[in-house]
């Protein structure tokens, strides 16, 4: 109750004693219903709570909304100094040029590959998650083996990728990053979807397998509809690791598989960096991912923190 | 009768069950092989890898034992490269924490709007980190960036430092940069913890009159323990592998004074082709990694059970 009353509005020093008169008064007052001190209180903390919600939207919303300010300025506006906030005469010339320069075979790069990783990494990943929640295959090591391997640094893998790539002819294509990004989306999917297996109950599939259904059948016309909501969060995470991945792609791609992240770097010249495309691309890969997020807002924490916080 | 019907389910269940004992593993096989191939052999691979002279224009590839790892060790590159990393990894997460943890702790409860001001907040982590590095690299700028601008208001004169070209300030930007990327995975992890915390024991501290502080220290920091350690450990581990926005926001500069380990690993296969020195580079990054994994794991166990 102390600090309370050293944090209003008021504030001034007071010696011991003072402070256990002013508590004495404050109880008091608060049994006679006068609520003021209490109510200012409150007010000044809700408005503090306000102030640093609106420092920190302003702090991590700012560079975005600068990125896509930048894909509708003119190049006077953001290379003058100091730079132009609000372009004054916006428009699509940025966006234009992307499509013009192959951005669209970017776009569509990137939607192949996250789309079939994704797909393959659920279908085999939920089938594995399934034997692992329900047979217990493994015990409890073969789950941790498994999910250790999402932390895999990329850089202890490229080099030999990178060889086999060269001989089987497989670089600068779909399938290489398909291949490689299973690498980390099966584990994910693999680790998530036990965890939505484990938290389904087990009757009806031990029924149906009573009534003569095979283990297969009771996986996918039981079990699995019932964790779709479960198989559509991880594929929404899966996804969203392949459309952001960088390293591998700039590794292994060079003009035919180009995604997104490494079609951008095209426009950071050694000369002249073109920020209206960049911005552009900018926008152009962040849309899908922020829709996709608010999609998939219940399983936010659950599916960044790989099931350890539901 | 029920003697002879168990004497007949067994006979005929012993094949049928040993099939059944089969499927799961069969469940378990597409995953595990394709793990074993495209994680485990390459791995394998890349240790092999490190133990040979690989190089451009030579034309063997002779084995050489730990040459790679002895010269790795010797050079003070490798050295600047793994001490970056660290740093990145060690304040660049502690602060993530801090920040996190205290913005959750603020909007914690009831508040209006608050879907909103949360979903918004989150938007950062969705953003590409290729994209990341380019944005704050135009934000840093010292002619045509928002942040001299700002900082020039307010000592009421033109600012043009440049932040990008000085080593420190460079990584004070990358920092800054990662900061401003991973903050909110902290904040909606502890917010969602939070969140389940059980009221009454803040009420029944409030009746024994205990501060604020004392509230924090004894009561909500020894409850969040197993969510704190797991995205401290999540973070961490993602932080070692640090390259994307250090490839978009410095390019490893000035010199390679900001290069990670893993954008110093790139540079010697991709502009020196030291495919070999390169792989035992990465090695020692895994093994980094795999220490921290444990723990990560350990974590886990914890956290989720098995």
């Amino acid at each position: 109750m102390c600090h309370a009353i050293v944090l209003g509005p008021s504030a001034i020093p007071m010696s011991q004693d003072q402070v256990s008169i002013c508590m004495v008064g404050f109880a008091s007052a608060m049994m006679r219903g006068e609520l003021m001190g209490l109510r200012t209180r409150k007010l000044l903390a809700s408005s503090i709570r306000y102030v640093i919600a609106v420092v920190a939207l302003a702090f991590f919303l700012f560079p975005i909304v600068w990125i896509i300010l930048t894909a509708f300025k003119t190049p006077s506006e953001f290379l003058k100094s100091p730079p132009v906030w609000i372009p004054r005469t916006p428009s699509s010339i940025y966006f234009e040029h992307v499509v013009q320069t192959g951005g669209l075979r970017a776009l569509s790069n990137t939607l192949i590959i996250s789309t079939s990783t994704t797909l393959l990494a659920l279908l085999i990943g939920s089938l594995a998650a399934y034997a692992l929640a329900r047979y217990r295959v493994g015990g409890d090591n073969l789950p941790f083996f498994i999910l250790s391997q999402r932390f895999m640094p990329p850089v202890a893998v490229i080099f030999p990728f990178l060889l086999f790539f060269k001989a089987l002819r497989w670089m600068d294509t779909h399938q290489a990053l398909i291949l490689i990004y299973l690498t980390f989306n099966l584990p994910y999917a693999v680790w998530m979807m036990r965890g939505f297996f484990m938290e389904i109950p087990r009757e009806i599939e031990e029924s149906a397998l009573v009534d003569g259904c095979s283990p297969l059948g009771a996986f996918w016309r039981i079990a699995l509809p019932l964790v779709s909501p479960g198989l559509v969060a991880t594929g929404v995470f899966c996804f969203i690791f392949s459309w952001a991945e960088f390293f591998f792609a700039v590794a292994i791609t060079k003009s035919q598989a180009v995604t997104l992240s490494v079609y951008i770097v095209n426009f950071f010249g050694k000369m002249m960096v073109q920020w209206g495309e960049i911005g552009a691309t900018s926008i152009v890969s962040m849309v899908p991912l922020f829709i996709l997020s608010f999609l998939v807002q219940r399983y936010l924490v659950r599916g960044l923190t790989l099931g350890a916080v539901k | 009768m029920a003697a002879t019907t168990e004497a007949f389910t067994l006979k005929s269940e012993t094949p049928r069950r040993k099939r059944r004992d089969l499927i799961p593993w069969m469940f378990v096989a597409p995953c595990i092989i394709i793990i074993l191939l495209v994680t485990i052999f390459p791995t394998v691979y890349s240790l092999g890898l490190s133990l040979t002279k690989w190089e451009i224009g030579l034309q063997e590839r002779p084995f050489i034992g730990l040459g790679n790892y002895i010269e790795l060790f010797s050079t003070a590159r490798f050295w600047h490269a793994l001490l970056i990393t660290l740093l990145v990894v060690v304040i660049g997460v502690s602060i993530e924490f801090l920040l996190g943890f205290g913005l959750a702790q603020t909007l914690s409860g009831q508040m209006k709007g608050k879907r909103i001001v949360v979903a918004a907040l989150l938007l950062p982590v969705m953003v590409m980190p290729v994209v990341v590095g380019y944005t704050w690299r135009l934000l840093w700028d010292a002619q045509y960036g928002p942040i001299n601008q700002i900082i020039g208001w307010i000592i009421g004169q033109p600012f043009t430092y440049t932040w990008l070209a000085k080593t420190e300030t460079a990584l004070l930007a990358i920092l800054v940069t990662e900061i401003w990327q991973w903050t909110p995975f902290m904040f909606l992890v502890f917010l969602s913890g939070l969140a389940v915390l059980d009221p009454e024991i803040f009420e029944a501290a409030d009746i024994d009159g205990a501060s604020g502080w004392a509230k924090l220290w004894y009561i909500t920091l020894p409850l969040m323990r197993p969510i704190i350690v797991v995205a401290l450990l999540i973070r961490g581990l993602d932080a070692l592998k640090f390259f994307d926005i250090i490839f978009t926001l410095t390019g490893g500069g000035p010199g390679n004074s900001t290069e990670t380990l893993s954008f110093y690993i790139y540079q010697m296969g991709y502009q020196f082709f030291r495919l070999g020195y390169g792989a035992a580079a990465s090695f020692v990054l895994l093994v980094f990694l795999a220490m921290f994994l444990t723990y990560l794991l350990k974590a886990f166990k914890s956290a989720v059970g098995s």
